[in-house]
């Protein structure tokens, strides 16, 4: 199983260590529901070291993003990131990721750990005009410091004025003394803050310092099940949950990172779904009567029929009721609509809920 | 992590406190660990005669769910409605205030199959 540059600073904190996409993974620490607030309301961090990142560089570069992502990477100037998926050629996505361009003819693609060699190979595949292409993945760190205060907590450590950074875009700059360093105003958990890109030697010296700086907003380690309810909450696609190679993105409610500006794989089949109708939508829904929904249940109408399979589900921290995403039947994915999950064989009550569940 | 000497213990991470011909029986302190923040334990069997090892009920919680297994057969009399409104005593006081049901015990020789502290200390690597 990998490491992080950290792995071992999350077991001295004596964190419940998982494997997850073959690292070994800090999953929690104080205990989720704790950590769940603490990003909501405070300041957490979290390691997500394990996730890939690929430098494209060259002339072409740009041409080689629009051809395998589906969001139009023509727009994004230096300092500006997207997020955007990779379609694949049978209606499936390959990966969703964020797309940042670091200057004219460089970009740093950031995907998911478990798909890093997949990813590779699928752009390598359409790389037919020899782009520059690095897996800096084993050598880069990325820590996720999430929450309300985490603008405060970090602007301690950098001259860069980071209240000056719009959400999805980034300052390549000096922070707690290293250089060329990441500072990106993204996340997975809709409480606000900022992802940083970084070499490994300097892992636990960022670690130490975001945290001796968050001291004063009872700063926190927040592992990876916190992760999942919070960007549940926010209705923000997990791959390998809500997304995977056989659901399209417009089925995902991803049609705003699908643009026809520009030609892509699988582009027509999308665009054709686009204009007509799916046949099964992705829909967030909370349960009425009692019982929590978990990966893979089946999802009935009143009658009884199966219109569906949940995706995602939890018990939302922050509204104290249960929550999930699911695929169903078109006809069944407006608001409001009563819907039925079948947990250990009974039809427990829910309703199509609109996403995100909570309202910043 | 707290095994007390004075219980018995299975397999499946429960707990037993025989007194007399009946029992109170819970999940140990590393089930709770394990399974993180609990949400609620559901229980339809009150009254109802279950086989040792048969699913008496589930718990929820945030991130996963867990069948509860019977350690012993038995009629389940009660089950503690304290933790629907405070389930959090499940993770907190696994042992006092975080029990599950109580049950009459149907063949007390099934009592010797259970796990001693040491015994499970032993299975979990603790």
């Amino acid at each position: 199983m990998k490491a992080t540059a950290l792995t071992s600073k999350h077991i001295s904190l004596g964190a419940k260590m998982v494997p997850f996409a073959g690292y070994n993974m800090p999953v929690s620490y104080s205990g989720l529901n704790e950590e769940h607030h603490t990003v909501r309301n405070g300041v957490g961090v979290f390691d997500v070291s394990h996730m890939g990142e690929f430098i494209l560089k060259g002339a072409d570069a740009l041409d080689l993003i629009q051809r395998v992502t589906s969001n139009d990477a023509a727009v994004l100037t230096p300092g500006k990131a997207q997020y955007s998926c990779l379609p694949n050629a049978t209606g499936g996505i390959v990966d969703d990721l964020i797309v940042y361009k670091i200057d004219e003819e460089t970009y740093m693609l950031v995907v998911n750990a478990s798909n890093i060699e997949k990813d590779w190979n699928w752009i390598s595949q359409h790389n037919t005009k020899n782009v520059s292409m690095k897996d800096i993945s084993d050598d880069t760190s990325l820590l996720a410091i999430q929450g309300p205060k985490a603008i405060d907590t970090l602007q301690k450590l950098t001259t860069v004025n980071l209240s000056e950074i719009p959400y999805y875009s980034f300052v390549k700059g000096t922070f707690n003394g290293v250089d060329n360093v990441v500072i990106s105003n993204t996340g997975y958990t809709g409480a606000g803050g900022f992802e940083i890109y970084f070499e490994n030697q300097y892992a636990e010296q960022m670690w130490d310092a975001i945290f001796k700086a968050g001291e004063p907003f009872g700063i926190k380690p927040i592992g990876l099940g916190a992760r999942d309810t919070l960007r549940l909450e926010m209705g923000f696609c997990l791959y390998g949950n809500d997304i995977d190679d056989t659901t399209s993105p417009i089925e995902a409610g991803l049609g705003w990172i699908t643009k026809f500006t520009k030609d892509f794989t699988n582009r027509a089949a999308i665009e054709s779904q686009k204009t007509n109708v799916v046949t099964r939508k992705l829909i967030g829904f909370e349960m009425i009567d009692r019982g929590i929904p978990r990966h893979d249940y089946v999802i009935t109408d009143a009658s009884g029929k199966t219109i569906g399979k949940v995706t995602s589900g939890t018990q939302s921290p922050t509204l104290n009721k249960a929550i999930g995403l699911g695929y169903v039947e078109t006809a069944f994915a407006k608001a409001d609509t009563e819907i039925y999950i079948s947990i250990r064989d009974k039809a427990i009550k829910a309703k199509v809920t609109k996403i995100p569940f909570i309202k910043k | 992590m707290n095994f007390p000497a004075d219980l018995k213990y299975t397999k499946d991470h429960e707990w037993v406190r025989v007194e007399g011909d009946t029992a109170t029986i819970g999940i140990t302190d590393f089930a709770q660990r394990e399974l993180g923040d609990i949400v609620y334990v559901d229980v339809n069997t009150v009254g109802e005669t279950v086989e040792k090892e048969a699913v008496f009920g589930t718990v929820e919680a945030v991130k996963t769910v867990s069948d509860l297994f019977m350690p012993v057969t038995g009629e389940v009399l009660e089950v503690n409605k304290d933790i629907d409104s405070a389930p959090e005593s499940v993770n907190s006081d696994p042992y006092g205030k975080g029990w599950m049901i109580k049950i009459k015990i149907s063949d007390a020789a099934q009592l010797s199959e259970l796990l001693s502290a040491d015994a499970y200390k032993q299975l979990i690597g603790a």
